[in-house]
C-alpha cells in the first residue's frame, strides 16, 4: 500500500515537474524569438518599444495591451511599414511594479534605442516612467484614461481626460435625475482626483454626495460598504473601484438584493475585459462610461473587432483601452510620415492636429496638451457582457485635463 | 434608522466575514501554527482551489448541464483532492528540507507562490476568469422585504462549520489524527514508536494545502478570480492565525469571529482603510499582553 502511494507521488511529482519546465520554456522561446532576428533587422526597421505589465496583478489588464499594439505593428508592417522601413517591437515587462517600469523605459531609451514606447496602464507605473522620458527626450504613447492634471511634452495621452470621461457622465446621470450621489472608489490617486472633480461639480449642478468611501486596493468584502450605501439611499453609485474589488464589489451588491433598477452603479474602470472576469449576470443594466464600446458601430470598428478575434481567439473582447493603445501606434506611425523621421522633436511637431479615423470615430491629436480629441459615450451593461451605447456626444470633445474651461473646477488643479 | 433588520443583517455578515476568516485560515493553521512553515504560497493554494471550480464548472457546462447547479458540490472535493497533492508534491520536493528553519521557509514559498502565480497565468491567462454560481445560491433567503441573508453566504458559513468539524473530528478521534499530533509534538520519540513522520508530514501539510484548495471554492462565489487572487487573502489568513495561538482550532474560531465583528462594526461607522487600521492596532494591543495569541498552552499543542 504505502509502495504504490510513493509511486503515485513520484509520477505526479513527474508530471508537474514536466508542466512547468514547459511552461517555463514555453515562455523562454516567446521571448528569444524577437531578440534572434534582432542583429540582423537592426539595419531597416525602426525599434519601438512595448512596456506594459505582463506578469503580476496588472497583467489582468496590460496583456491584451500589448497584443492590441502587436497587431497594429503587423498591420502597419504589412503596409509596408513607416518611412519604408519596418517596425520591430521590443516588449518588456514592467512586472506592476512601478520602479521596474522606470529601469525598463530607461533601458528601451538607453540601450535599444526605441523610437517611442507604448506602454503604462496605471498612474503609478507612467508617473515612473514620465522623468525618465523626460530626462532622455523619448516618447510615451499611453492608453488608458486617468485623473488628468498632467501634460508631459513627451508623453501623448490616448485615453480621455476626465472632461471626457467622468465630467461627461454626471452631467448625463444629473439630466436623469440622479441628484443623489455615492461615491465609492479604491484608495489612490486615480478615484480621490475624480471624486474631487465630482464633488465640485455636483455642488456647481446642485446635486448631493450622500457618502464617500475608499476601500484598499484588493478589498474582498464589502458587505459593511454595502450596508452602508443601502442606508444612504443613494440615487447612483459612482464607482472609480479598479482591478478586482470590482468583483466582489458588484457579487456581493447582488447578493444584498440590489440591481440595476434599485440602484444603478456608473463605473469608469469596467470595459469589456472586466465584464468577462466579473460575469455579466451581475453587471446587467449597470451602467459605463467610455470612449469606446466593442459594439460601435462604424465601419473602422467591425473590422478591427473582426481583426482583433482573427488574430487572438473568438472569445476575446476589444474594450477602450485596447483600441486607444491600438491608434496610439497609428497615431505615432502618422507622425513620422509627417515628419519624415523617427526624431522625437520632428515627430511632436508633426503630431499636432494630426487626425485619424479610429474604430471610436473620427480623433485628433490636440497640439497644446497632446491629449485626443474624443467623443464620450454612456452605456449600458447587457447579459451578454457587451455594452449597449445609451447616449453619445454628436462630435469628439476637446480634452482638457486641467478642466480649465470649467467656472466650477476653478482651484482644483491647485493642491 | 437603526432597527431590528438593520441589526441582524449586520449580525449575519459579520458571521458570514468570520466564516469566511475560519475557512482561509484553517489550512494554515495547520501548515503554519502547527508545522511551523511560513507558508507564503497559502494564498496561491486558495487561488488553485478556485480554478479548480472554474474547471469542473466549464466542465459541467459541457457535458453534464443538466447537473449544473449542483457542480460546487463536486468542486469541493476536487478542490481538497487538487490542494492536497499538489501541496504534497510541494512538501516532498522542497518542504520537507525546511524544518527547524522557518526564515529560510518564508522565501522559499514565497518563490512558490511566485512560480504558481505565473504557471495559473501561463495556462489560463492573465485575466480573471468568471465562475457563476448555481441557481440556487444566488437567492435570498426572506424573512420580511427588509430582512433577508443571501443565500451563498449561508452556504459558505456551513462549509464552514462543517469543515471545522471534520477537522476536529480528524485530529481527535482517529488514529492518523493521533499520530499527526504525536510527530507534530516530539518527532523523535514518534519515529521511535514506529510512525513514519516523513508521510505524516507530507500528509499534515497536504490537508492544509487542501483546506485552503477548498476556501478558494468557495471564494470564487464572492470575490475575484485571477492568478494573484492570493494576495489578497495571505495576510488576513496569517493575522488570524497568530491571534488565535499557534496552531489551536478553537483559538482560530474566536480570531475569526473577533475580527469578522471589529470588522463589520468598524466599517459601517468609518472608512475602510481606517477600520484597518484600527484592527491592527488593537491586534498589536491583544498581541502585547497575550503574546502567544488568545489560546496559548504553554506545552507544544496540538488543536
Amino acid at each position: 500500500m504505502r509502495k504504490s502511494n510513493k509511486m503515485l507521488v513520484k509520477m505526479l511529482s513527474l508530471l508537474l515537474v514536466i508542466v512547468m519546465v514547459v511552461s517555463v520554456l514555453y515562455g523562454c522561446k516567446k521571448s528569444s524569438s524577437s531578440s534572434e532576428s534582432e542583429k540582423e533587422k537592426s539595419e531597416e526597421t525602426i525599434k519601438v518599444g512595448i512596456l506594459h505589465s505582463l506578469s503580476g496583478t496588472m497583467s489582468i489588464s496590460e496583456v491584451s495591451l500589448k497584443d492590441a499594439e502587436l497587431m497594429a505593428i503587423e498591420e502597419i508592417n504589412n503596409n509596408g511599414g513607416v518611412l519604408g522601413k519596418k517596425l520591430e517591437p521590443i516588449v518588456e515587462d514592467g512586472a506592476s511594479d512601478w520602479p521596474t517600469f522606470a529601469e525598463k523605459a530607461k533601458k528601451l531609451l538607453q540601450k535599444d534605442k526605441v523610437a517611442v514606447i507604448f506602454g503604462c496602464w496605471t498612474s503609478a507605473s507612467r508617473k515612473a516612467v514620465l522623468p525618465v522620458v523626460e530626462e532622455n527626450n523619448g516618447l510615451l504613447f499611453y492608453p488608458v484614461q486617468y485623473e488628468g492634471l498632467e501634460s508631459s511634452p513627451n508623453i501623448f495621452y490616448m485615453g480621455a481626460a476626465p472632461n471626457q470621461q467622468i465630467v461627461p457622465a454626471v452631467k448625463w446621470l444629473f439630466d436623469n435625475g440622479k441628484k443623489r450621489f455615492y461615491l465609492l472608489g479604491s484608495d489612490y490617486v486615480f478615484p480621490r482626483t475624480a471624486n474631487k472633480i465630482i464633488k465640485a461639480y455636483l455642488k456647481y449642478l446642485g446635486g448631493v454626495v450622500v457618502g464617500e468611501e475608499y476601500t484598499p486596493l484588493g478589498h474582498t468584502d464589502y458587505s459593511s460598504v454595502i450596508n452602508k450605501i443601502k442606508a444612504a439611499k443613494p440615487d447612483v453609485a459612482f464607482n472609480t473601484l479598479n482591478g478586482d474589488s470590482n468583483v466582489a464589489f458588484f457579487k456581493q451588491l447582488k447578493d444584498a438584493g440590489i440591481d440595476a433598477k434599485t440602484l444603478p452603479v456608473m463605473s469608469v474602470s469596467i470595459a469589456e475585459e472586466e465584464i468577462k472576469g466579473i460575469g455579466p449576470e451581475y453587471l446587467k443594466g449597470h451602467l459605463v462610461a467610455w470612449n469606446y464600446f466593442q459594439s460601435v458601430d462604424t465601419p473602422e470598428n467591425k473590422e478591427f473587432v473582426e481583426k482583433y478575434k482573427k488574430k487572438y481567439g473568438e472569445d476575446r473582447v476589444t474594450d477602450d483601452p485596447i483600441e486607444a493603445a491600438y491608434i496610439g501606434v497609428y497615431l505615432w506611425a502618422k507622425a513620422v510620415e509627417k515628419a519624415g523621421s523617427t526624431d522625437v522633436d520632428k515627430v511632436r511637431e508633426a503630431a499636432k492636429g494630426i487626425e485619424f479615423n479610429a474604430p471610436e470615430g473620427p480623433v485628433k491629436i490636440d497640439g497644446d496638451n497632446q491629449h485626443l480629441y474624443k467623443t464620450v459615450r454612456i452605456g449600458e451593461i447587457l447579459e451578454n457582457g457587451q455594452i449597449r451605447e445609451l447616449w453619445k456626444t454628436n462630435e469628439p470633445v476637446k480634452p482638457d485635463p486641467y478642466l480649465k474651461g470649467y467656472e466650477w473646477a476653478k482651484g482644483l488643479s491647485e493642491q | 434608522m437603526k432597527n431590528i433588520s438593520y441589526w441582524f443583517s449586520n449580525i449575519f455578515n459579520a458571521l458570514s466575514v468570520g466564516s469566511i476568516y475560519i475557512l482561509i485560515a484553517m489550512g494554515l493553521v495547520i501548515t503554519f501554527g502547527l508545522m511551523k512553515i511560513i507558508n507564503m504560497a497559502h494564498g496561491e493554494f486558495i487561488m488553485l482551489g478556485a480554478y479548480t471550480t472554474y474547471v469542473i464548472q466549464n466542465i459541467f457546462e459541457k457535458y453534464w448541464k443538466s447537473f449544473f447547479d449542483y457542480y460546487i458540490l463536486v468542486a469541493i472535493p476536487v478542490a481538497f483532492i487538487v490542494g492536497f497533492l499538489i501541496g504534497v508534491f510541494i512538501e516532498k520536493t522542497i518542504v520537507k528540507r525546511l524544518y527547524e528553519r522557518t526564515l529560510d521557509s518564508l522565501l522559499l514559498t514565497w518563490g512558490i507562490s511566485l512560480i504558481l502565480q505565473q504557471l495559473v497565468r501561463n495556462i489560463f491567462g492573465a485575466p480573471n476568469v468568471e465562475v457563476k454560481t448555481p441557481q440556487w445560491m444566488s437567492k435570498q433567503i426572506n424573512f420580511t422585504s427588509h430582512l433577508f441573508i443571501p443565500s451563498r453566504r449561508l452556504f459558505i458559513l456551513v462549509v464552514a462549520i462543517s469543515l471545522l468539524i471534520l477537522m476536529f473530528i480528524l485530529l481527535n478521534k482517529t488514529v492518523i489524527g493521533l499520530r499527526i499530533k504525536a510527530v507534530l509534538q516530539n518527532r523523535e520519540i514518534a519515529s521511535a514508536l514506529g510512525i513514519n513522520s516523513e508521510e505524516i508530514d507530507s500528509l499534515s501539510f497536504g490537508i492544509g494545502t487542501g483546506l485552503a484548495g477548498v476556501a478558494g471554492c468557495c471564494l470564487t462565489m464572492l470575490g475575484p478570480i485571477g492568478p494573484s487572487m492570493g494576495t489578497n487573502y495571505i495576510i488576513d489568513a496569517f493575522m488570524i492565525v497568530i491571534l488565535g495561538g499557534m496552531g489551536y482550532l478553537p483559538g482560530v474560531i474566536i480570531s475569526s469571529l473577533i475580527i469578522g465583528f471589529l470588522k463589520t462594526f468598524f466599517e459601517l461607522n468609518m472608512s475602510t482603510t481606517m477600520a484597518k487600521v484600527l484592527i491592527f492596532i488593537i491586534i498589536i494591543l491583544i498581541l502585547q499582553f497575550k503574546p502567544h495569541g488568545l489560546y496559548y498552552r504553554p506545552e507544544r499543542s496540538a488543536v
